[in-house]
């Protein structure tokens, strides 16, 4: 989901970039709002951070005979909201871009709304959607975080094929080409990433219930079968 | 079912889903004369070649603050950035562990 250095036009670059930055401040602003009521959260948003920091550190390979990664963003987002994760989201990109030249500075704001702003988004909207309707927690968990890993992908190939459509088919043609490159190789890896997040969620229910329960994610502690 | 099996075997799934492409996916045959195609690249670079392949006038503006100078040096950044972030994960589960089991020590000890 690395959009590298250089490779937006300046005009594209500068829209993510715009669009990208205030929900890295309302994040920011969401997080200390959060801890400042309730210091003892702190470690939890460190927790959520550092899912983040290994899960986007570990390429994978896929069936497609490529290799990429997942986010690690809808934990968080599912804990603390979807505006969280994008001052996180920024700091791992910062980290990659200037140390590692995946991704860049230029490309910053576009892969800070792929990974940290729609991802965490889809996350947090299908996971309370799931509360909603009742289903077992373990399972909306699931299926909202492998989707949210998906959607950060989807978005990736929408915003490439938004700034180099196809000469010939266009916006949709090029889209099918980068979503065939990201999405078909990230299916298995953003299952790995649902079935880590439900287990690290399992471990956070046996460890920091009461975390959990001020956050507004009550237990059924033995109820919640799937 | 219990919740440890449940882990358990959420983690073994991963592992499946991680090992089966390593042992299933072999390279094609080389014709002579043909370049290798290269198993297990990263996505990224390939929608590099994409963007090559749809816009091939089109000039990065920008270049990298900081290459890492070979595969190693990255993979040594990467192994940091996992063992950061696995640190963490381990500390903060240490804590509330030792934390609950004192807790539950003083319990016992006032009760007695």
């Amino acid at each position: 989901m690395h959009i590298m250095e250089g490779f937006l036009p300046a005009e594209h670059a500068l829209v993510w970039g715009a669009v990208s930055l205030p929900f890295v401040a309302l994040g920011l602003r969401s997080i200390r709002k959060k801890v400042r009521e309730k210091p003892e959260l702190k470690m939890l948003v460190g927790v959520s951070a550092a899912f983040t920091f290994v899960l986007s550190a570990l390429k994978l390979p896929a069936v497609t005979g490529s290799c990429s990664h997942p986010t690690g963003t809808g934990l968080g987002a599912v804990l603390f909201g979807p505006l969280a994760m994008a001052p996180v989201a920024t700091i791992v990109l910062l980290f990659q871009a200037l140390l590692l030249a995946h991704g860049g500075l230029t490309t910053l704001g576009a892969n800070v709304f792929s990974m940290g702003v729609v991802g965490p988004l889809v996350a947090y909207l299908l996971f309370r959607f799931g509360r909603l309707v009742r289903l077992p927690q373990g399972v909306t968990l699931f299926v909202a975080v492998t989707l949210a890993d998906l959607s950060t992908y989807l978005t990736t190939s929408v915003q490439l094929a938004l700034a180099f459509p196809d000469p010939l088919g266009g916006f949709a043609a090029a889209l099918a080409k980068f979503a065939g490159i990201f999405a078909l190789t990230q299916i298995p890896l953003a299952i790995s990433e649902g079935l880590l997040t439900v287990l690290l969620f399992n471990v956070l229910a046996k460890h920091s219930a009461g975390e959990l329960q001020d956050l507004g994610l009550p237990l059924a502690r033995e109820g919640a079968r799937s | 079912m219990n919740k440890n099996w449940q882990n358990g075997l959420m983690l073994l799934a991963v592992i499946v889903l991680i090992s089966y492409p390593l042992l299933t996916v072999k390279a094609a045959k080389v014709a002579p004369g043909q370049e290798a195609v290269a198993l297990f690249t990263g996505a990224d670079g390939q929608a590099e070649a994409v963007i090559r392949q749809l816009a091939p006038d089109y000039q990065p503006w920008a270049t990298p603050v900081m290459e890492p100078p070979s595969g190693e040096i990255e993979s040594l950044l990467f192994a940091l950035q996992a063992a950061l972030g696995a640190g963490f994960i381990g500390y903060y589960f240490g804590v509330r562990r030792e934390r609950a089991r004192q807790r539950a020590a003083t319990g016992s000890s006032r009760a007695a």
